[in-house]
This record gives structure tokens, sequence and C-alpha cells, in this order.
């Protein structure tokens, strides 16, 4: 088993541009995050953040390099297991949520067990909403949950099957301080409980939260600031 | 958390959605349901019609049998007195007297009858020998024309046919109208004749003939009153079978061959009309017959015909009505899939499987087909009775056997329609989906 829950080696990520052009988002990145580590990726708007969080969740395969996701090289193996691989060991958090809108709060959270069983699943899924605050409100839809709220199941919903890597896309892009406060909070409580964090941010206060910081621009790695 | 819980829960949150592919889909199993129903309302109509005709022929067919044996019978009587028939006159017998007579005043044996059935005569079928004489019924004053008969005696050779005259009895005797009306004789009544009481037995009506001043007795009677014992003085012979235009030559030779001597006349042919009358009665009877089985045939036959006819529009219709509500299901899966694509997207990030999406895509739509069937089965069976009316009495109940096929069949029709955009949907990439949402 490998020590590191991420490793990205030489990975290199190009994109079609207008008129036949290419862009390079990703371009000959390494990186390492170990367990319980909060990593926070900044830089400016299309420096390549979210592509290699995508790259690093198994979602997006790299055109050149390596990847490594607890010991195991998701892009090498068919598309079924690498969806496994998601399912056992990364949580997602994206800025925009994308909790399903017909299903409740507790609905939204046990929806990783679609991909993977749990025993006692709903147990677990309402201790995470009570642990986020969010009891009374398990049996609501995201429209009728406020934006902090929403972030907040789908935080728990990507940590019900305890993973050890959790991907977070700017999760506190859309919320005020106090709830961006509460997110980081749970972020920074996760990796203190051994998981391992990178958090795509823009806000340097909450870089601030992390035990490391990534700088990136033009696809690769600027500043690394522990 | 499990598919069905998913597939639900959408359709719940996509009540319009999921309303308009199930009102698609109704659509097109009630254009089904109509078309199975018209076709089934055609086949009981015209089955019935059909029935009705074929009842309508047969009972014309019976009563043109009946009407055409009663004819024939009537034709056959009244050809024994019009006279397509013949008369054997004893040996030596002048013909110019019987015919200024009206009988003759020589016998023959009464054997002679006998000898003709037993022989292989073929040209006659009923054989009457008689004994006739004019004269004064000394007790009433009065001339009346004496006729004894026995009956017809059976030849031997053929199948016994049905008496065409009914003999009289002994002790009775028959009165012409104008005797019995003159007289004030009744049926029942007694009455002397040459010293001997007979008991009036029947009554004729009035014919204008000379039968109006006969009296039939029995032949025995007659031949003792007369002192013939044994004697007749004519064989009547009717319904003689000859085809031939020479037919009273065919018979002549015939009787001569059997009883020499002999004299044979034809008497009136008026019959022959009478026969032709009756066979165009029966021509025209059988071709009605004929016609209206011809109707039938054709009626049958055009059934069929309309039937394959209707079923190929009906047929054309439907195709179209369903590949129309397949094309649509089809969009509107299409369109559902888009909605649900950051859902799509964030299911796949999580690792749920191609195949899940695909399943919670497909069941969606095998429940729209499920809906769709059984809600316009609902409603038919529902509204059966009061479309009976309308549908020539079919009920649409009777179609309870095709539930099963239905309730199976349209759900896998609505799935093959949804099977592409969730394909499509199912295989879209996340990473491209999250990275545009």
């Amino acid at each position: 088993m490998s020590d590191f829950t991420l490793r990205a080696t030489n990975v290199h990520k190009t994109f079609a541009g207008p008129k036949g052009t290419s862009v390079a988002a990703v371009n000959d990145m390494s990186l390492e995050i170990a367990s319980g580590e909060f990593v926070a990726l900044g830089g400016p708007s299309g420096c390549g953040k979210s592509t290699i969080l995508l790259i690093a969740g198994g979602l997006l395969r790299p055109d050149q390099g390596e990847v490594e996701i607890m010991g195991t090289r998701p892009y090498e193996i068919d598309a079924a297991r690498r969806a496994s691989i998601r399912a056992k060991h990364i949580g997602f958090v994206f800025q925009q949520f994308h909790l399903v809108p017909y299903l409740d709060a507790l609905d939204n959270v046990l929806a990783p067990t679609l991909a993977r069983a749990l025993p006692g699943a709903e147990d677990k899924a309402k201790a995470l909403l009570e642990k986020f605050g969010l009891t009374d409100r398990r049996h609501h839809v995201p429209s009728s949950l406020s934006v902090g709220e929403q972030q907040r199941v789908a935080l728990a919903r990507a940590l019900l099957l305890e993973p050890q890597l959790l991907l977070a896309d700017e999760p506190t892009g859309n919320l005020d301080p106090e709830n961006a406060d509460s997110i980081l909070d749970h972020l920074a409580g996760f990796a203190k409980e051994g998981g391992t964090v990178l958090m795509v941010t823009h806000d340097k206060r909450a870089a601030g939260r992390a035990s490391r910081s990534i700088r990136m621009e033009k696809g690769s790695i600027a500043e690394s600031v522990s | 958390m499990n598919l069905r819980r998913l597939i639900g829960r959408e359709i719940l949150h996509r009540k319009l959605s999921f309303g308009l592919a199930v009102a698609t889909i109704a659509t097109s199993v009630a254009g089904l349901v109509a078309v199975v129903a018209l076709l089934g309302a055609h086949d009981l109509r015209t089955s019935k019609m059909l029935t009705r005709m074929n009842e309508e022929t047969s009972a014309m067919e019976a009563k043109f049998t009946k009407e055409m044996k009663a004819y024939e019978d009537d034709v056959r009587k009244t050809m024994k007195g019009l006279g397509f028939n013949i008369f054997i006159f004893p040996e030596g017998q002048e013909l110019s007297e019987v015919y200024a007579e009206g009988f003759a005043s020589k016998t023959m044996p009464e054997s002679y009858a006998a000898t003709l059935a037993e022989s292989n005569i073929v040209t006659v079928n009923h054989l009457l020998p008689s004994l006739t004489r004019k004269l004064k019924w000394p007790e009433r004053e009065r001339t009346v024309i004496l006729i004894g008969i026995r009956g017809e005696v059976p030849i031997a050779h053929r199948d016994p046919k049905k008496p065409l005259i009914d003999p009289v009895r002994k002790g009775r005797i028959v009165l012409g109208h104008e005797l019995h009306r003159s007289l004030d004789l009744k049926e029942g009544n007694a009455t002397v004749f040459m010293g001997r009481e007979f008991i009036v037995d029947k009554c004729h009506p009035e014919r204008g003939t000379k039968d109006d001043i006969t009296v039939w007795m029995h032949l025995g009677e007659c031949q003792e009153l007369l002192g013939e014992e044994g004697r007749i003085n004519a064989i009547k012979a009717l319904e003689c079978n000859c085809a031939t235009i020479d037919r009273l030559g065919e018979i002549r030779r015939e009787i001569a061959g059997i009883l020499p001597g002999t004299k044979v006349i034809e008497t009136e042919s008026k019959a022959l009309a009478r026969a032709e009358a009756r066979n165009k009665a029966k021509k025209h009877s059988q071709s009605s017959i004929a016609s209206k089985k011809a109707e039938a045939i054709k009626l049958q036959a055009d059934r069929t015909q309309l039937r394959f006819e209707d079923k190929e529009k009906y047929t054309a219709l439907l195709t179209v009505v369903i590949l129309g509500a397949m094309a649509w299901v089809s969009f509107l899966s299409f369109a559902n899939s888009r909605d649900r694509q950051a859902e799509i997207g964030i299911l796949r990030a999580m690792g749920i499987s191609t195949g899940s999406i695909l399943g919670a895509l497909m069941g969606r739509a095998f429940l729209v087909g499920l809906f769709g069937a059984g809600l316009t089965l609902l409603f038919a069976f529902l509204l059966s009775e009061t479309l009976k009316a309308t549908l020539h009495e079919f009920d649409l109940r009777s179609l309870r056997g095709d539930i099963p096929l239905v309730l199976l069949s349209v759900p896998v029709l609505s799935c093959a329609a949804s099977w592409l955009p969730a394909l499509q949907a199912a295989n879209r990439d996340p990473a491209t989906i999250l990275r545009n949402e």
C-alpha cells in the first residue's frame, strides 16, 4: 500500500480549443497528497484546478502521466472498476452541490448506496445529518433547503461511504462566511480524522484552513506552501 | 436507497413529463384497442348479417320445398282431371262412342289392371280401374253417371306412390254437387241407390262438369249393382312418364305389348302447360334461393375482403400511431435525460455504474408503458358497457385474455423507444457534464 492517498506524476491534459487549437489545462503536473492532509488548490480561473480535481477523481483520463489513488492506477483499469474505486475511496463536493432535486436530504445522503451497499446506511446517514445540524431538514428536498444546508447535505453524501479521499471543488463558493466556515470545519475535521482532502478554491481564507496550499498557474504548480 | 425508490421519487417530482409520456402511450394503446374493437365489431356485425341471411335462405328453401310439394300434389291431382293421362279401353270399343258418351260401352276383365301392374311397364304411374255407366237413379228419378272405383292398383316393380284418388269404401257413396244439392243430401246421410242403402261419404263442390251428376261407389258394389262382376270398362293411367314428344305412341306401344287389342287415348294436354308453369315456378324459386345463397356467399367474400381492407387500413393507421407514439416517447425520454444531466453526472461520479443509471431510466420507461397500457385497458373495461351499442354489441371485456400480452409488450415498446436516449445519457462522460455544469 502506498503512503500517499493520491499521487499524480507528470500529468498532462489538453482540451480542444476553438478553430482546431488546443489548450493545455494541466501541463506536466506532479502532485502527492498523503493521508490526513488537507490540501487547497488555488490559482486564477482556467489554470487547471478543476481539471486536476477531475483527473484525481478518476473521472478524466489525462493525456499523459500517471495517477494513483490508494495504490491503484484508475486509468489502467476498465470503467466499471474505476467507478468502483470512486464509490469505495472517493467523495465529491461541488460548488453547485449537485444534489438530486427530487430526493429529500436523507435520500440524497443515501444516494451513494446505489453504487455500493452499506450496512446500516440509513442510520449512518441520519447521524451525518445530525452532525451537520440537518436532522429537522432531512425530509426536505433541495429546493426547500438553504444553500448552506444544501452544501452540508452534499458533504454528508460525500462522507457516507467513508472515503479516504475527499475532492471538493469550490465548496464554499456559493456560501456566506458562516456557512463556509462550517463546511471548512467539517473538511478539516475529516482530514484530522485521517482522511485526505483536495479542495479547489479561490478563497484565500478557505485556503488558509488547509494544511497545504498549492497555487497553480497555466496548468502547473507555481507555489506550494505548507 | 435503491433504484425503485429513485425511479418513484423522480416520477413524483416530474409528474408532467411522466404524465405526458403515459398519455402518449395511453393514446396509442387506445388506438390499438379501438382497432381490435372495430374489427371485432365488424366481425360481429357481418356474422349476424350472414346468420340472418342463412336463416332467410333456409326458411325460403323450406318454404319453397313445402310449397313445391303442395304445388306438385296439386298439379298431379289437376293432371288427373285435366289430362296428362291416358285411358285404356276394352278391345273393340268404338272411340267415337267414348267421345260421345264419355265412357265405354264394352267391358274388359278387371284383372287387366293387375296384369298391367304386374308387368314392367314404365310409362305410367297410377292405375285406376273403373266401371262407368249412365243410368237412372231409380229411387230418385234422376239420370246419373255411376262410377265404380277401387282405388289404385299398385305397380309391382315400383315403390308405392302416394295415391291420387281416395277409394270409396264399401257401403259409401260420393255425390257430385248437383246431386247432393238438389236431393238435399249431406255427408253422413243414408240413401238408397238401386235398392241398396249407402251412406253419403263425401259431397263434392261444384265443378261445372259431368262430375256434378256423378255417383262414385266401390267398384265391387258397382259391378254387383250392374251385374258386371269382375268387369271394368276403363283403366285410367295417371302421371305418364313419357319424356318424348310422341308420348302417346310410346305408351300405346308399351300397353299393346301387355294388353293386346286394348285402345289407348290421351286426355287433354292442358296439364302440360300447367306442368311447364310448375317447372317455371320451380326454376324461379330455385333461382331465388340460388340468388339468395349467392348473395350470402358474396357477403361472406365481401366480408372477408372488407375485413382485410379494414385491417390493412387500421394496421397502417396503427403503425403510424405507434411509431408516432414511440417517437414522442423517445423525445420525452431524451428531454428527461437532458433535464437529469447533472444528476446523472454526479451519480456517475459517485461510482454508480452505467448499468444502474440505464436501469433507472429504463425502469421509468417501463412504468410509462405499464401505466399507459393499464390506464387505457382500465378505461376500456369501465366503458365497455357504454360502448357496446356503438360497437354492435362487441364487448371490450372479451379482450381480457390479451391483457398480459399488452401489459408486457407495451412497456417493452416504451423501453425500446427510450433505449437510445437512455443509453446516450448513461454513457455521457461525467467529467464533461460536471465541467459544463
